[in-house]
């Protein structure tokens, strides 16, 4: 039986998570306000296809195309019912393309709605919701459960407890966003580093960190910060910086290259799995295999 | 006066029931309506907007005041009732077609209501067409987008030019706000301004509709 990642993490190993799926949808030609979750459906070849080019820049650790596939996300295009049926694809493609030489992880993003008192969402309904998406997830064999993109850490604990809930021993990571602000990094709804790593794994998180909204420099100072105060496992995945206008379209300005040195402090600081979030490609990944072997 | 500053140090704390209460106090009190939605409700919500801008709150504490705050108007609504509700000017907001990302949207219309505006929110997934007519019968000065798919971006132009197709573009203007979306990107499209956050949003419909 191939070991777990929490085993690779314990015997000293970093692992590489993918890059970005989003970007690579639009270039694949998702639709203007098409559910992106959909294609694991209607289109499993272009899911297959961005595994395998990800597989084959070297990522160690493979996302499915689940980010809005819970019922409550999936239900702002009339396609809650297809809930579990569009999870479970997403995990095949994978799977087709990796077999067992690569882990596969369950993306879970947010529900995009905003839990009682501050807004209107019931905890309990998010967590039946979080619950449906994620026993489809591990139910067809996922590695990992990640819970990615959190703002609000109830919501992430809400998603975490779904999880546990689910099995008692998938490994479980969960991620946060956060802003560079004058006064230190926080997410949108205030929670700092501090915050997320008192509470996330005290809700049953092995492994937690960082992605999206920023670029590598940042996101290398926010490793950093994490490691001053937590041996937990640490994951991080930065965006390939803002996007920029570029004629109609747009583009992220940091290159392969730029990131690796980036990708290298972050290394530096301590942290076990690295990754790429938006406007990252195979190209990137590519370079952080190689910034990950030159230290093996 | 001291209700009233009472009011919008309730109001900054997000405690609805409190606000309700003095709100009603007040009322009973005789003070003036327009007096306690300015002073007050408006007043308290100016300062939470300025401490959300500085970063020194976030947007948990926004949403609270911004309830706190309802549970004031709801109160003075029917005191209106005669007058209509004294508004700084309209707006109307939405986020662009095929998108259907709204936290942004929405934070922004809090802030607008929060400031004394009156704010027609036509939600999410919204067609250039509705964003026009709606701005044309509600005599709204100024129509907020929102985006966050970069592939939505192209709708934002299209209001753009449609106001201009029907000869709109001196009387409403067009802000437009959201990851995908800048300074430059405004200037490209021909959009009157990039608004980065709430606070600059009500800063730039204040500047159009020429409140001070």
């Amino acid at each position: 039986m191939k070991p777990t990642i929490i085993d690779r993490i314990k015997a000293g190993d970093v692992l590489l998570f993918d890059g970005a799926m989003g970007t690579m949808l639009f270039d694949a030609g998702l639709g203007l306000g098409e559910c992106p979750e959909i294609m694991n459906l209607n289109r499993p070849e272009v899911i297959r296809q961005i595994a395998r080019e990800y597989f084959e820049a070297g990522a160690d650790i493979l996302n499915t195309n689940t980010f809005g596939g819970s019922p409550m996300k999936l239900q702002q295009y009339g396609l809650d019912a297809k809930t579990v049926e569009i999870n479970r694809a997403a995990v095949e493609a994978v799977k087709g393309v990796v077999g067992n030489s690569a882990y596969i992880s369950g993306s879970v993003g947010p529900s995009g709605e905003i839990l009682k008192p501050y807004g209107e969402a019931e905890p309990n309904l998010l967590l039946k919701g979080f619950r449906i998406q994620i026993e489809a997830l591990v139910d067809t064999g996922v590695d990992l459960i990640l819970i990615e993109t959190m703002m609000d850490v109830n919501e992430a604990k809400i998603a975490i407890e779904a999880a546990r809930g689910v099995s008692g021993d998938i490994p479980i990571a969960a991620t946060m966003t956060f802003d560079h602000t004058p006064n230190g990094f926080f997410t949108v709804m205030g929670v700092n580093i501090e915050m997320a790593i008192r509470e996330l794994p005290a809700a049953g998180a092995d492994i937690i960190g960082a992605n999206c909204g920023i670029g590598s420099e940042k996101m290398a100072a926010i490793a950093e910060e994490f490691r001053k105060i937590t041996d937990i496992p640490l994951l991080v995945q930065p965006n390939a910086g803002l996007p920029e206008p570029d004629g109609d379209k747009f583009k992220y300005p940091e290159n392969p290259d730029y990131m690796a040195e980036r990708i290298g402090r972050m290394l530096d600081a301590g942290v076990n799995i690295v990754g790429g979030c938006c406007g990252t490609t195979p190209d990137h990944t590519r370079v952080f295999r190689s910034v990950i072997n030159s230290r093996q | 006066m001291e209700l009233l500053d009472s009011i919008s140090q309730s109001l900054q704390k997000g405690n609805t029931d409190e606000v309700a209460t003095l709100t009603q106090r007040a009322v009973n009190d005789k003070v003036e309506p327009e007096k306690i939605l300015d002073d007050g409700l408006i007043a308290g919500m100016a300062v939470v907007g300025e401490r959300f801008k500085r970063h020194e709150i976030f947007l948990p504490d926004v949403l609270l005041a911004a309830k706190a705050m309802y549970a004031g108007i709801d109160i003075l609504k029917p005191l209106f009732l005669e007058t209509e509700m004294p508004t700084l000017g309209r707006v109307v907001i939405g986020t662009v077609q095929g998108d259907l990302h709204d936290i942004g949207k929405n934070l922004v219309g809090i802030m607008l209501k929060g400031s004394g505006f009156d704010v027609i929110d036509l939600g999410k997934d919204v067609s250039p067409e509705k964003f026009v007519d709606a701005a044309v019968e509600r005599d709204a000065g100024v129509i907020g987008l929102s985006a966050l798919l970069t592939t939505t971006r192209p709708v934002m132009k299209r209001v753009v030019e449609l106001l201009k197709e029907r000869e709109l573009g001196d009387k409403i203007r067009v802000i437009i706000g959201g990851a995908p979306v800048s300074d430059e990107y405004a200037r490209e499209i021909g959009a009157d301004a990039y608004c980065f956050d709430g606070m600059k949003a009500v800063d730039q419909v204040k500047e159009y509709l020429g409140v001070k």
